[in-house]
Protein backbone atom coordinates (compact mmCIF):
# COMPACT_ATOMS: atom_id res chain seq x y z
CA UNK A 1 0.00 0.00 0.00
CA UNK A 2 2.69 2.42 1.05
CA UNK A 3 4.84 1.12 -1.78
CA UNK A 4 2.29 1.83 -4.50
CA UNK A 5 1.63 5.23 -2.97
CA UNK A 6 5.29 6.04 -3.28
CA UNK A 7 5.29 5.27 -6.97
CA UNK A 8 2.08 7.00 -7.85
CA UNK A 9 1.82 10.15 -5.75
CA UNK A 10 1.84 13.32 -7.85
CA UNK A 11 2.85 15.48 -4.93
CA UNK A 12 4.57 14.11 -1.88
CA UNK A 13 5.60 16.34 1.02
CA UNK A 14 7.40 14.98 4.05
CA UNK A 15 7.98 16.99 7.22
CA UNK A 16 8.02 20.10 5.12
CA UNK A 17 8.82 23.33 6.97
CA UNK A 18 9.26 26.87 5.81
CA UNK A 19 10.37 29.71 8.04
CA UNK A 20 10.35 33.30 6.83
CA UNK A 21 12.89 35.60 8.43
CA UNK A 22 11.14 38.89 9.09
CA UNK A 23 12.08 42.00 11.04
CA UNK A 24 9.83 40.79 13.85
CA UNK A 25 11.67 37.49 14.04
CA UNK A 26 11.14 34.18 12.28
CA UNK A 27 7.64 33.23 11.14
CA UNK A 28 6.77 29.56 10.78
CA UNK A 29 4.70 29.60 7.61
CA UNK A 30 4.79 25.79 7.44
CA UNK A 31 5.76 23.29 10.12
CA UNK A 32 6.18 19.54 9.54
CA UNK A 33 3.64 19.29 6.77
CA UNK A 34 3.36 15.76 5.34
CA UNK A 35 0.91 15.03 2.57
CA UNK A 36 0.43 12.91 -0.50
CA UNK A 37 -1.67 13.89 -3.46
CA UNK A 38 -2.59 11.13 -5.88
CA UNK A 39 -3.29 11.43 -9.60
CA UNK A 40 -6.75 12.75 -10.35
CA UNK A 41 -7.28 14.02 -6.79
CA UNK A 42 -9.07 17.27 -6.17
CA UNK A 43 -7.47 18.46 -2.96
CA UNK A 44 -8.61 21.61 -1.20
CA UNK A 45 -6.55 23.48 1.35
CA UNK A 46 -8.66 25.42 3.77
CA UNK A 47 -7.79 27.49 6.81
CA UNK A 48 -7.63 31.00 8.19
CA UNK A 49 -5.13 33.47 6.77
CA UNK A 50 -1.61 32.76 7.92
CA UNK A 51 -2.12 28.98 8.01
CA UNK A 52 0.33 28.47 5.14
CA UNK A 53 -2.10 27.15 2.54
CA UNK A 54 -0.93 29.55 -0.15
CA UNK A 55 2.69 29.08 0.93
CA UNK A 56 2.31 25.33 0.50
CA UNK A 57 0.93 25.82 -2.99
CA UNK A 58 3.83 28.13 -3.80
CA UNK A 59 6.31 25.54 -2.52
CA UNK A 60 4.76 22.97 -4.87
CA UNK A 61 5.18 25.49 -7.70
CA UNK A 62 8.81 26.23 -6.71
CA UNK A 63 7.90 29.86 -6.08
CA UNK A 64 9.08 29.39 -2.48
CA UNK A 65 11.96 27.34 -1.15
CA UNK A 66 11.22 25.11 1.89
CA UNK A 67 13.69 25.43 4.78
CA UNK A 68 13.38 21.82 5.92
CA UNK A 69 11.82 18.52 4.86
CA UNK A 70 11.38 17.18 1.37
CA UNK A 71 8.87 17.51 -1.41
CA UNK A 72 8.55 15.93 -4.81
CA UNK A 73 6.26 16.84 -7.69
CA UNK A 74 5.84 14.12 -10.32
CA UNK A 75 8.80 12.43 -8.66
CA UNK A 76 11.04 15.45 -9.23
CA UNK A 77 12.04 18.41 -7.14
CA UNK A 78 9.55 21.28 -7.48
CA UNK A 79 12.07 23.31 -9.46
CA UNK A 80 12.65 20.48 -11.92
CA UNK A 81 8.89 20.11 -12.21
CA UNK A 82 8.58 23.82 -12.89
CA UNK A 83 11.20 23.56 -15.62
CA UNK A 84 9.35 20.57 -17.04
CA UNK A 85 6.21 22.75 -17.02
CA UNK A 86 4.38 20.20 -14.93
CA UNK A 87 1.67 22.47 -13.63
CA UNK A 88 -0.61 25.35 -14.52
CA UNK A 89 -1.04 28.01 -11.85
CA UNK A 90 -4.17 30.10 -11.37
CA UNK A 91 -3.80 33.14 -9.14
CA UNK A 92 -6.42 34.95 -7.11
CA UNK A 93 -6.55 37.74 -9.68
CA UNK A 94 -6.98 36.80 -13.31
CA UNK A 95 -3.91 38.86 -14.20
CA UNK A 96 -4.65 38.93 -17.90
CA UNK A 97 -2.44 41.23 -19.94
CA UNK A 98 -4.54 44.24 -20.95
CA UNK A 99 -2.64 44.55 -24.23
CA UNK A 100 -3.53 41.05 -25.33
CA UNK A 101 -6.90 39.72 -26.43
CA UNK A 102 -8.38 36.77 -24.57
CA UNK A 103 -7.01 34.50 -27.28
CA UNK A 104 -3.63 36.25 -27.03
CA UNK A 105 -3.57 35.79 -23.28
CA UNK A 106 -4.31 32.08 -23.52
CA UNK A 107 -1.64 31.85 -26.19
CA UNK A 108 1.01 33.46 -23.97
CA UNK A 109 2.32 30.28 -22.31
CA UNK A 110 2.13 28.48 -25.68
CA UNK A 111 4.33 31.14 -27.29
CA UNK A 112 6.79 30.94 -24.43
CA UNK A 113 6.91 27.16 -24.61
CA UNK A 114 7.44 27.22 -28.35
CA UNK A 115 4.35 25.51 -29.71
CA UNK A 116 3.85 25.82 -33.47
CA UNK A 117 1.47 28.49 -34.78
CA UNK A 118 -1.12 25.98 -35.90
CA UNK A 119 -0.97 24.12 -32.61
CA UNK A 120 -1.33 27.40 -30.69
CA UNK A 121 -4.51 28.27 -32.56
CA UNK A 122 -5.90 24.79 -32.10
CA UNK A 123 -5.20 24.72 -28.36
CA UNK A 124 -6.59 28.19 -27.77
CA UNK A 125 -9.80 27.20 -29.49
CA UNK A 126 -10.04 24.00 -27.47
CA UNK A 127 -9.43 25.44 -23.99
CA UNK A 128 -11.66 28.46 -24.60
CA UNK A 129 -14.41 26.02 -25.44
CA UNK A 130 -13.59 24.08 -22.29
CA UNK A 131 -14.19 27.14 -20.10
CA UNK A 132 -17.22 28.26 -22.13
CA UNK A 133 -15.54 31.27 -23.68
CA UNK A 134 -15.73 30.23 -27.33
CA UNK A 135 -16.29 33.35 -29.44
CA UNK A 136 -14.53 35.69 -26.99
CA UNK A 137 -11.11 35.11 -28.49
CA UNK A 138 -10.84 38.58 -30.03
CA UNK A 139 -12.18 40.49 -27.02
CA UNK A 140 -9.93 42.41 -24.67
CA UNK A 141 -9.96 41.57 -20.94
CA UNK A 142 -11.67 44.82 -19.96
CA UNK A 143 -14.61 43.86 -22.17
CA UNK A 144 -15.26 40.78 -19.98
CA UNK A 145 -16.79 40.40 -16.51
CA UNK A 146 -14.63 39.36 -13.55
CA UNK A 147 -15.92 35.79 -13.69
CA UNK A 148 -15.20 35.52 -17.41
CA UNK A 149 -11.71 36.92 -16.88
CA UNK A 150 -11.02 34.29 -14.25
CA UNK A 151 -12.28 31.60 -16.61
CA UNK A 152 -9.90 32.93 -19.24
CA UNK A 153 -7.05 32.69 -16.75
CA UNK A 154 -8.02 29.06 -16.05
CA UNK A 155 -7.98 28.45 -19.81
CA UNK A 156 -4.51 29.97 -19.90
CA UNK A 157 -3.34 27.57 -17.18
CA UNK A 158 -4.88 24.61 -19.02
CA UNK A 159 -3.64 25.51 -22.49
CA UNK A 160 -0.33 23.68 -22.34
CA UNK A 161 -1.96 20.60 -20.84
CA UNK A 162 0.05 20.15 -17.64
CA UNK A 163 -1.18 17.29 -15.46
CA UNK A 164 -1.42 19.42 -12.34
CA UNK A 165 -3.53 22.50 -11.80
CA UNK A 166 -2.62 24.68 -8.82
CA UNK A 167 -5.33 27.18 -7.91
CA UNK A 168 -4.83 29.87 -5.29
CA UNK A 169 -8.24 31.19 -4.22
CA UNK A 170 -9.20 31.63 -7.86
CA UNK A 171 -12.78 32.63 -7.08
CA UNK A 172 -12.07 34.55 -3.87
CA UNK A 173 -12.71 37.96 -5.40
CA UNK A 174 -15.99 37.00 -7.11
CA UNK A 175 -19.52 37.23 -5.79
CA UNK A 176 -21.27 34.12 -4.55
CA UNK A 177 -23.58 33.62 -7.51
CA UNK A 178 -20.74 33.74 -10.01
CA UNK A 179 -18.68 31.58 -7.70
CA UNK A 180 -21.37 28.85 -7.55
CA UNK A 181 -21.51 28.82 -11.30
CA UNK A 182 -17.74 28.61 -11.68
CA UNK A 183 -17.52 25.87 -9.06
CA UNK A 184 -19.97 23.81 -11.04
CA UNK A 185 -18.02 24.44 -14.24
CA UNK A 186 -14.74 23.60 -12.58
CA UNK A 187 -16.05 20.21 -11.47
CA UNK A 188 -17.18 19.46 -15.01
CA UNK A 189 -13.83 20.54 -16.34
CA UNK A 190 -12.02 18.36 -13.82
CA UNK A 191 -14.23 15.38 -14.73
CA UNK A 192 -13.40 15.89 -18.40
CA UNK A 193 -9.68 16.46 -18.09
CA UNK A 194 -8.86 14.26 -15.08
CA UNK A 195 -6.22 16.72 -13.90
CA UNK A 196 -4.85 16.65 -10.41
CA UNK A 197 -6.04 19.84 -8.76
CA UNK A 198 -4.73 21.53 -5.64
CA UNK A 199 -7.12 24.27 -4.65
CA UNK A 200 -6.68 26.88 -1.93
CA UNK A 201 -9.81 28.45 -0.49
CA UNK A 202 -11.22 29.98 2.66
CA UNK A 203 -14.79 28.98 1.88
CA UNK A 204 -16.05 25.82 3.61
CA UNK A 205 -18.91 25.13 1.16
CA UNK A 206 -16.56 25.61 -1.78
CA UNK A 207 -14.00 23.19 -0.33
CA UNK A 208 -16.58 20.54 0.49
CA UNK A 209 -18.42 20.88 -2.80
CA UNK A 210 -15.32 20.59 -4.98
CA UNK A 211 -12.93 18.23 -3.27
CA UNK A 212 -12.22 14.56 -3.04
CA UNK A 213 -9.97 15.46 -0.12
CA UNK A 214 -10.02 18.44 2.18
CA UNK A 215 -6.88 19.47 4.02
CA UNK A 216 -7.75 21.61 7.02
CA UNK A 217 -4.86 23.81 8.09
CA UNK A 218 -4.25 25.98 11.14
CA UNK A 219 -1.94 28.91 11.73
CA UNK A 220 1.10 29.74 13.88
CA UNK A 221 2.84 27.56 12.97
CA UNK A 222 1.15 26.64 9.68
CA UNK A 223 0.33 22.93 9.84
CA UNK A 224 -2.23 20.32 8.84
CA UNK A 225 -5.00 19.97 11.42
CA UNK A 226 -7.11 17.37 9.64
CA UNK A 227 -7.38 15.56 6.32
CA UNK A 228 -10.92 14.61 5.32
CA UNK A 229 -11.71 12.11 2.57
CA UNK A 230 -14.96 13.22 1.04
CA UNK A 231 -17.70 10.57 0.98
CA UNK A 232 -19.64 12.55 -1.62
CA UNK A 233 -20.20 10.95 -5.03
CA UNK A 234 -18.24 12.14 -8.04
CA UNK A 235 -21.35 13.50 -9.69
CA UNK A 236 -22.30 16.60 -7.73
CA UNK A 237 -25.20 18.84 -8.65
CA UNK A 238 -25.24 22.17 -6.79
CA UNK A 239 -28.08 21.08 -4.50
CA UNK A 240 -25.92 18.32 -3.05
CA UNK A 241 -25.00 21.07 -0.62
CA UNK A 242 -28.33 20.58 1.15
CA UNK A 243 -27.85 16.84 1.77
CA UNK A 244 -26.95 15.52 5.25
CA UNK A 245 -23.70 14.00 3.90
CA UNK A 246 -22.55 17.37 2.67
CA UNK A 247 -23.44 19.06 5.94
CA UNK A 248 -21.60 16.30 7.84
CA UNK A 249 -18.39 16.97 5.94
CA UNK A 250 -18.81 20.72 6.32
CA UNK A 251 -19.30 20.20 10.05
CA UNK A 252 -16.11 18.21 10.31
CA UNK A 253 -14.19 20.91 8.44
CA UNK A 254 -15.55 23.51 10.81
CA UNK A 255 -14.53 21.39 13.80
CA UNK A 256 -11.02 21.08 12.40
CA UNK A 257 -10.79 24.83 11.89
CA UNK A 258 -12.03 25.48 15.41
CA UNK A 259 -9.52 23.04 16.93
CA UNK A 260 -6.74 24.82 15.10
CA UNK A 261 -7.88 28.19 16.35
CA UNK A 262 -8.09 27.16 20.02
CA UNK A 263 -4.30 27.50 20.31
CA UNK A 264 -4.71 31.21 19.84
CA UNK A 265 -6.78 32.05 22.87
CA UNK B 1 -14.52 68.06 -28.60
CA UNK B 2 -15.81 68.89 -25.14
CA UNK B 3 -12.32 70.08 -24.24
CA UNK B 4 -12.29 72.76 -26.92
CA UNK B 5 -14.39 75.30 -25.01
CA UNK B 6 -12.19 75.48 -21.88
CA UNK B 7 -9.07 75.69 -24.04
CA UNK B 8 -10.53 78.53 -26.09
CA UNK B 9 -11.56 80.41 -22.95
CA UNK B 10 -8.02 80.16 -21.58
CA UNK B 11 -6.58 81.33 -24.92
CA UNK B 12 -9.02 84.26 -24.96
CA UNK B 13 -8.04 85.18 -21.40
CA UNK B 14 -4.33 85.08 -22.28
CA UNK B 15 -4.86 87.28 -25.36
CA UNK B 16 -6.90 89.77 -23.31
CA UNK B 17 -4.16 89.91 -20.64
CA UNK B 18 -1.54 90.28 -23.36
CA UNK B 19 -3.32 93.27 -24.90
CA UNK B 20 -3.75 94.87 -21.48
CA UNK B 21 -0.06 94.31 -20.77
CA UNK B 22 0.91 95.76 -24.14
CA UNK B 23 -1.08 98.92 -23.50
CA UNK B 24 0.38 99.29 -20.04
CA UNK B 25 4.01 98.60 -20.97
CA UNK B 26 4.09 100.47 -24.27
CA UNK B 27 2.24 103.55 -23.05
CA UNK B 28 5.29 105.03 -21.30
CA UNK B 29 7.00 105.49 -24.64
CA UNK B 30 3.86 107.08 -26.08
CA UNK B 31 3.64 109.49 -23.15
CA UNK B 32 7.33 110.32 -23.42
CA UNK B 33 6.93 111.20 -27.09
CA UNK B 34 3.84 113.26 -26.35
CA UNK B 35 5.66 115.16 -23.63
CA UNK B 36 8.50 116.01 -26.00
CA UNK B 37 6.03 117.17 -28.64
CA UNK B 38 4.13 119.10 -26.00
CA UNK B 39 0.80 117.43 -26.75
CA UNK B 40 -1.64 115.78 -24.38
CA UNK B 41 -2.98 112.59 -25.99
CA UNK B 42 -6.37 111.20 -24.98
CA UNK B 43 -6.71 107.66 -23.56
CA UNK B 44 -8.00 106.39 -26.91
CA UNK B 45 -5.01 107.90 -28.68
CA UNK B 46 -2.60 106.32 -26.21
CA UNK B 47 -4.17 102.90 -26.66
CA UNK B 48 -4.15 103.24 -30.43
CA UNK B 49 -0.48 104.21 -30.39
CA UNK B 50 0.57 101.22 -28.24
CA UNK B 51 -0.83 98.87 -30.86
CA UNK B 52 1.67 99.56 -33.63
CA UNK B 53 4.96 100.80 -32.24
CA UNK B 54 8.12 99.98 -34.17
CA UNK B 55 10.10 98.96 -31.06
CA UNK B 56 7.35 97.98 -28.67
CA UNK B 57 8.44 96.71 -25.23
CA UNK B 58 5.65 94.15 -25.41
CA UNK B 59 4.36 93.82 -28.96
CA UNK B 60 0.62 93.07 -28.95
CA UNK B 61 -0.49 89.68 -30.37
CA UNK B 62 -1.49 90.92 -33.81
CA UNK B 63 1.97 92.44 -34.36
CA UNK B 64 3.62 89.15 -33.36
CA UNK B 65 1.31 87.18 -35.64
CA UNK B 66 1.99 89.59 -38.51
CA UNK B 67 5.75 89.28 -37.98
CA UNK B 68 5.40 85.51 -37.74
CA UNK B 69 3.45 85.49 -41.02
CA UNK B 70 5.95 87.80 -42.65
CA UNK B 71 8.98 85.77 -41.60
CA UNK B 72 7.52 82.39 -42.57
CA UNK B 73 5.29 82.87 -45.61
CA UNK B 74 6.77 85.99 -47.22
CA UNK B 75 10.42 84.90 -47.02
CA UNK B 76 12.19 82.31 -49.10
CA UNK B 77 12.60 79.12 -47.01
CA UNK B 78 16.35 79.15 -47.57
CA UNK B 79 16.63 82.79 -46.48
CA UNK B 80 18.37 83.65 -43.20
CA UNK B 81 15.36 85.80 -42.41
CA UNK B 82 12.93 82.92 -42.70
CA UNK B 83 11.68 81.39 -39.46
CA UNK B 84 11.01 78.21 -41.40
CA UNK B 85 14.74 78.01 -42.08
CA UNK B 86 15.67 78.63 -38.43
CA UNK B 87 12.86 76.38 -37.23
CA UNK B 88 14.14 73.56 -39.41
CA UNK B 89 17.67 73.95 -38.04
CA UNK B 90 16.30 73.73 -34.51
CA UNK B 91 13.96 70.85 -35.31
CA UNK B 92 16.77 68.91 -36.95
CA UNK B 93 18.97 69.13 -33.85
CA UNK B 94 15.99 68.48 -31.57
CA UNK B 95 15.12 65.25 -33.33
CA UNK B 96 18.72 64.04 -33.18
CA UNK B 97 18.93 65.03 -29.53
CA UNK B 98 15.64 63.32 -28.76
CA UNK B 99 16.72 60.13 -30.53
CA UNK B 100 20.01 60.14 -28.63
CA UNK B 101 18.35 60.98 -25.31
CA UNK B 102 15.63 58.36 -25.78
CA UNK B 103 18.23 55.70 -26.64
CA UNK B 104 20.35 56.58 -23.61
CA UNK B 105 17.32 56.88 -21.33
CA UNK B 106 15.79 53.56 -22.41
CA UNK B 107 19.13 51.76 -22.34
CA UNK B 108 19.90 52.99 -18.84
CA UNK B 109 16.36 52.17 -17.71
CA UNK B 110 16.65 48.56 -18.85
CA UNK B 111 20.02 48.13 -17.16
CA UNK B 112 18.78 49.81 -13.97
CA UNK B 113 15.79 47.47 -13.78
CA UNK B 114 17.84 44.35 -14.48
CA UNK B 115 21.06 45.11 -12.61
CA UNK B 116 21.00 46.18 -9.00
CA UNK B 117 24.49 47.59 -9.36
CA UNK B 118 23.25 49.99 -12.03
CA UNK B 119 20.29 50.94 -9.88
CA UNK B 120 22.58 51.78 -6.97
CA UNK B 121 25.27 53.55 -9.01
CA UNK B 122 23.66 55.20 -12.02
CA UNK B 123 20.30 56.35 -10.67
CA UNK B 124 21.70 58.89 -8.15
CA UNK B 125 23.94 60.36 -10.87
CA UNK B 126 21.06 60.61 -13.27
CA UNK B 127 19.18 62.65 -10.68
CA UNK B 128 22.22 64.81 -9.91
CA UNK B 129 22.73 65.44 -13.62
CA UNK B 130 19.43 67.29 -13.70
CA UNK B 131 20.38 69.64 -10.87
CA UNK B 132 23.24 71.08 -12.92
CA UNK B 133 22.08 74.25 -14.69
CA UNK B 134 21.99 73.51 -18.39
CA UNK B 135 23.04 77.06 -19.31
CA UNK B 136 26.31 76.41 -17.48
CA UNK B 137 26.99 73.13 -19.23
CA UNK B 138 25.89 74.14 -22.72
CA UNK B 139 28.81 76.49 -23.54
CA UNK B 140 31.27 73.92 -22.18
CA UNK B 141 29.91 71.20 -24.42
CA UNK B 142 30.12 73.55 -27.41
CA UNK B 143 33.69 74.57 -26.62
CA UNK B 144 34.87 71.03 -25.98
CA UNK B 145 33.30 69.57 -29.13
CA UNK B 146 34.84 72.43 -31.10
CA UNK B 147 38.26 71.78 -29.50
CA UNK B 148 38.23 68.13 -30.48
CA UNK B 149 37.61 69.17 -34.04
CA UNK B 150 33.87 68.78 -34.52
CA UNK B 151 32.92 71.76 -36.65
CA UNK B 152 29.25 70.98 -37.06
CA UNK B 153 27.21 72.82 -34.48
CA UNK B 154 24.57 70.08 -34.75
CA UNK B 155 26.62 67.70 -32.58
CA UNK B 156 26.89 69.79 -29.40
CA UNK B 157 23.30 70.98 -29.80
CA UNK B 158 22.00 67.42 -30.03
CA UNK B 159 24.11 66.49 -27.01
CA UNK B 160 22.70 69.30 -24.89
CA UNK B 161 19.24 68.39 -26.09
CA UNK B 162 19.81 64.73 -25.19
CA UNK B 163 21.18 65.76 -21.78
CA UNK B 164 17.87 67.40 -20.96
CA UNK B 165 15.52 64.82 -22.39
CA UNK B 166 17.07 61.51 -21.35
CA UNK B 167 16.03 61.95 -17.73
CA UNK B 168 12.23 62.00 -17.98
CA UNK B 169 12.44 59.07 -20.39
CA UNK B 170 14.71 57.16 -18.02
CA UNK B 171 12.41 57.73 -15.04
CA UNK B 172 9.23 56.88 -16.98
CA UNK B 173 10.73 53.75 -18.50
CA UNK B 174 12.07 52.49 -15.14
CA UNK B 175 8.65 52.97 -13.60
CA UNK B 176 7.00 51.25 -16.56
CA UNK B 177 9.39 48.30 -16.60
CA UNK B 178 8.75 47.83 -12.89
CA UNK B 179 4.98 48.12 -13.23
CA UNK B 180 4.22 44.37 -13.56
CA UNK B 181 3.30 43.11 -10.09
CA UNK B 182 4.75 40.12 -8.26
CA UNK B 183 1.91 37.91 -9.46
CA UNK B 184 2.61 38.60 -13.13
CA UNK B 185 6.31 37.94 -12.60
CA UNK B 186 5.49 34.69 -10.76
CA UNK B 187 3.26 33.68 -13.65
CA UNK B 188 6.19 34.07 -16.05
CA UNK B 189 8.26 31.95 -13.69
CA UNK B 190 5.67 29.16 -13.69
CA UNK B 191 5.97 29.06 -17.48
CA UNK B 192 9.74 28.76 -17.05
CA UNK B 193 10.05 31.81 -19.31
CA UNK B 194 13.53 33.04 -20.18
CA UNK B 195 14.69 36.52 -19.21
CA UNK B 196 14.27 37.75 -22.78
CA UNK B 197 10.72 36.38 -22.93
CA UNK B 198 9.89 38.08 -19.62
CA UNK B 199 11.22 41.32 -21.06
CA UNK B 200 9.57 41.27 -24.47
CA UNK B 201 6.27 39.68 -23.48
CA UNK B 202 5.70 41.32 -20.12
CA UNK B 203 7.92 44.19 -19.03
CA UNK B 204 8.28 46.01 -22.34
CA UNK B 205 4.59 46.14 -23.31
CA UNK B 206 3.69 47.00 -19.71
CA UNK B 207 6.10 49.94 -19.83
CA UNK B 208 4.75 51.54 -23.01
CA UNK B 209 2.02 53.75 -21.50
CA UNK B 210 4.59 55.14 -19.04
CA UNK B 211 7.17 55.53 -21.77
CA UNK B 212 4.89 57.55 -24.03
CA UNK B 213 3.91 59.91 -21.24
CA UNK B 214 7.54 60.57 -20.42
CA UNK B 215 8.46 60.92 -24.10
CA UNK B 216 5.99 63.79 -24.36
CA UNK B 217 7.86 65.56 -21.58
CA UNK B 218 11.16 64.47 -23.11
CA UNK B 219 10.59 65.89 -26.57
CA UNK B 220 9.59 69.28 -25.16
CA UNK B 221 12.73 69.20 -23.00
CA UNK B 222 14.78 68.27 -26.08
CA UNK B 223 13.55 71.39 -27.86
CA UNK B 224 14.46 73.57 -24.88
CA UNK B 225 17.89 71.94 -24.81
CA UNK B 226 18.47 72.67 -28.48
CA UNK B 227 17.46 76.30 -28.09
CA UNK B 228 19.76 76.67 -25.09
CA UNK B 229 22.50 75.15 -27.26
CA UNK B 230 21.86 77.85 -29.89
CA UNK B 231 22.06 80.73 -27.45
CA UNK B 232 25.82 80.97 -26.77
CA UNK B 233 27.58 83.31 -29.16
CA UNK B 234 28.69 81.85 -32.42
CA UNK B 235 25.42 80.29 -33.42
CA UNK B 236 23.92 82.04 -36.40
CA UNK B 237 21.21 79.62 -37.22
CA UNK B 238 18.26 78.22 -35.31
CA UNK B 239 15.44 79.68 -33.25
CA UNK B 240 17.79 80.16 -30.29
CA UNK B 241 20.19 82.23 -32.36
CA UNK B 242 17.27 84.21 -33.68
CA UNK B 243 16.14 84.93 -30.12
CA UNK B 244 19.64 86.02 -29.11
CA UNK B 245 20.12 88.25 -32.16
CA UNK B 246 16.72 89.79 -31.67
CA UNK B 247 17.58 90.36 -28.04
CA UNK B 248 20.85 92.14 -28.70
CA UNK B 249 20.53 93.83 -32.08
CA UNK B 250 17.19 93.50 -33.75
CA UNK B 251 13.75 94.82 -32.85
CA UNK B 252 12.14 93.01 -29.87
CA UNK B 253 9.38 91.77 -32.15
CA UNK B 254 11.90 89.28 -33.55
CA UNK B 255 12.33 87.63 -30.14
CA UNK B 256 8.62 87.39 -29.76
CA UNK B 257 8.01 85.83 -33.12
CA UNK B 258 10.90 83.39 -32.59
CA UNK B 259 9.49 82.52 -29.18
CA UNK B 260 6.09 81.99 -30.70
CA UNK B 261 7.59 79.81 -33.41
CA UNK B 262 9.41 77.78 -30.75
CA UNK B 263 6.24 77.16 -28.78
CA UNK B 264 4.31 76.21 -31.90
CA UNK B 265 7.09 73.76 -32.71
CA UNK B 266 6.99 72.35 -29.17
CA UNK B 267 3.23 71.94 -29.31
CA UNK B 268 3.51 70.20 -32.68
CA UNK B 269 6.20 67.82 -31.41
CA UNK B 270 4.23 66.93 -28.27
CA UNK B 271 1.17 66.51 -30.47
CA UNK B 272 2.96 64.10 -32.78
CA UNK B 273 4.18 61.97 -29.85
CA UNK B 274 0.67 62.06 -28.43
CA UNK B 275 -0.73 60.86 -31.74
CA UNK B 276 1.75 57.99 -31.94
CA UNK B 277 0.82 57.14 -28.35
CA UNK B 278 -2.87 57.07 -29.14
CA UNK B 279 -2.45 54.94 -32.26
CA UNK B 280 -0.04 52.50 -30.60
CA UNK B 281 -2.07 51.99 -27.43
CA UNK B 282 -5.22 51.63 -29.44
CA UNK B 283 -3.68 48.94 -31.58
CA UNK B 284 -2.50 47.21 -28.41
CA UNK B 285 -6.04 47.35 -27.05
CA UNK B 286 -5.03 49.47 -24.06
CA UNK B 287 -7.00 52.57 -25.03
CA UNK B 288 -10.62 52.32 -23.99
Amino acid sequence: MVQTGQNDAVIRAEKLSLTFETNDGPVNALKDVSLEVNPGDFVSFIGPSGCGKTTFLRVIAALEEPTAGSITVNGMSPDEARRARAYGYVFQAAGLYPWRTIGGNVKLPLEIMGFSRAEQEERVRKVLELVDLAGFEKKYPWQLSGGMQQRASIARALSFDADILLMDEPFGALDEIVRDHLNEQLLKLWARTRKTIAFVTHSIPEAVYLSTRIVVMSPRPGRIADVIESPLPADRPLDIRDTPEFLDVAHRVREGLRAGHSYDD
Amino acid sequence: MKSILPILSVVAAIIALWYAGAVWMNSSWTLEQAQRAGTKPSLAEIIADTMHQERAVLPPPHQVVAELWDSTVNKRISSKRSLVFHGWVTLHATLWGFALGAAVGMGLAVSIVYFRVMDMSVMPWAIISQTVPIVAIAPMIIVVTNLIGIEDRLVPKAMISAYLCFFPILVGMVKGLRSPDAMQLDLMKTYNASGAQGFFKLRLPASLPYLFTSMKIGIAAALVGTIVGELPTGALRGLGARILVGDQFGPPIRIWSALMAASILAAALVGVVGLIQRVTLKRMGMAR
